[in-house]
Formats: C-alpha cells, sequence, structure tokens
C-alpha cells in the first residue's frame, strides 16, 4: 500500500543508496564564485591551514603575462588527498581543486590565470587538517578579462 | 573531436608522467570582445582521470586555469600498457575525452 509515511521512507533509502562519489563530483559553485580567498575556503570546508615547508610551490617570481602562468606544486606530506591553488587578487579567488586517489602523487604542474601581482596560494588536505604555501608572484600584464 | 585532446603518459624510473592538453576557450565571463560585448563563460569545471578503470584524480576548475588548460600529473603504479583516461566536462555540458596506454621513456 503507497501511503505518505512509506513512500516518505523509500524515497529517503533511495536517496542513502546514492553512491558518495556522485555527490563528491558535483562543482563546487560556492566556492568557485567567492570574490575573497576566505570565503573561497569557506566554501570549500578548509578551517585554520598551518604553513608548511614540505610543499613545494614552483612559479616564476615575474610574470610577463598574466593569461598564461605555469606552475608546479607537489605536496611531500604522507596522505596528502587534495591541493587547492587560489589567488587572491582574481576576480574569484579559487583557481582549482585537485584531489588524488588510488596512486595518484599529490604532485600537478598546470598553467593559471592571475589578474594582477598577487599571493598564489596553495592549500593541501590531509585528513581533516589543512596545511598551505604560498608564493607572490609580480604579474606585468593582467590575464583575466 | 580528438585533435581537441591530446595525452602522453611515460613511464619513467620510479612513477608515471601523464601529461594532457585540452583545447579550450576557458571564458570567464568578463572579457569583452571587438563589438564590446561580453563573452558568456565557458569554461571546464570537471577534469578526471582514471587508471584502467579507476579513478586516480578528479579536478575541480574555476575561471582561472588559463586558455587551452595544460596539466601534468603523475602516477605511482601505473605499468607500461596501461591504460589511462582523462575526461573534462565544462559549465554547457559539453565534454570530451581521450585514452592513451602507458610507454616507457
Amino acid at each position: 500500500m503507497i501511503t505518505r509515511r512509506n513512500l516518505l521512507k523509500s524515497a529517503a533509502a533511495l536517496l542513502a543508496l546514492v553512491p558518495l562519489r556522485v555527490v563528491a563530483a558535483v562543482w563546487n559553485k560556492v566556492a568557485f564564485a567567492a570574490t575573497k580567498p576566505e570565503a573561497a575556503l569557506q566554501g570549500l570546508g578548509i578551517s585554520q591551514p598551518q604553513p608548511s615547508s614540505e610543499i613545494d610551490l614552483v612559479a616564476p617570481d615575474f610574470a610577463e603575462n598574466g593569461a598564461i602562468v605555469q606552475i608546479e606544486v607537489e605536496s611531500h606530506i604522507p596522505n596528502t588527498e587534495a591541493i587547492a591553488i587560489l589567488a587572491d587578487k582574481n576576480p574569484t579567488s579559487l583557481i582549482a581543486n585537485f584531489m588524488f586517489s588510488n596512486g595518484g602523487i599529490p604532485k600537478l604542474i598546470t598553467r593559471v590565470k592571475l589578474a594582477e601581482t598577487c599571493e598564489l596560494k596553495v592549500i593541501v588536505k590531509v585528513g581533516d587538517r589543512y596545511y598551505e604555501a604560498s608564493k607572490n608572484i609580480q604579474v606585468a600584464v593582467g590575464g583575466c578579462g | 573531436m580528438a585533435d581537441l585532446m591530446k595525452i602522453r603518459a611515460t613511464l619513467k624510473k620510479d612513477f608515471t608522467e601523464v601529461k594532457v592538453l585540452m583545447l579550450h576557450p576557458m571564458e570567464t565571463g568578463r572579457r569583452r570582445n571587438d563589438f564590446d560585448e561580453i563573452v558568456s563563460a565557458h569554461f571546464i569545471q570537471q577534469v578526471s582521470a582514471t587508471l584502467n578503470g579507476s579513478t586516480v584524480l578528479e579536478a575541480q576548475w574555476g575561471t582561472g586555469v588559463a586558455k587551452n588548460p595544460y596539466l601534468t600529473f603523475y602516477l605511482s603504479n601505473a605499468k607500461v600498457g596501461d591504460k589511462i583516461a582523462v575526461k573534462w566536462m565544462d559549465n554547457k555540458g559539453e565534454s570530451n575525452s581521450i585514452e592513451t596506454t602507458v610507454i616507457s621513456v
């Protein structure tokens, strides 16, 4: 018999069956729309990142063209799960968030846009702890048009 | 569509290096064209990579990733001949993917 109670029960059961992967795969609109780094971090659920010397952040001191700035990030912290990249002066602070699993090494090279001279920040997630490293990059011509 | 992506996976000494190039405008939604009209946002939001079918990397991107995104990532457990696939999806629901096998140096 279909009653309201049974219907609600089965709906709840269905929701519970939705695999976690699907939930995790939803693009984090709140974090990416944030215009301040603090809000972006909040959107990612990141709190109180501690500075760490075990994060390598390779980026130029001076970027001629902010539209293409190549950066390299590597975390030497065991059990690194994710690396987020932010630029404090970009119109939206959060650039990317990378999540590693099944043998993915927490190291990557990519190219980002920087609107102006800024502090490039990377945040590493290890369980429920967070670590950060940052680097100041002088930008000659902004690349966030 | 295959020419919109390039991939190369090379087994180095004790890790595998995967280089990926994606052709995509990565429009922020703030740029104005020659007619002073705002070009609507069009950017890759999600990228995922698998090794023999299991996920090794999942990324979410905003508009701060440069045009024609370039990404190198690294795997600790891949062997020559293993299959690596990379897929992206953008804010307009468009997607593309490419697959390759690991080669040695």
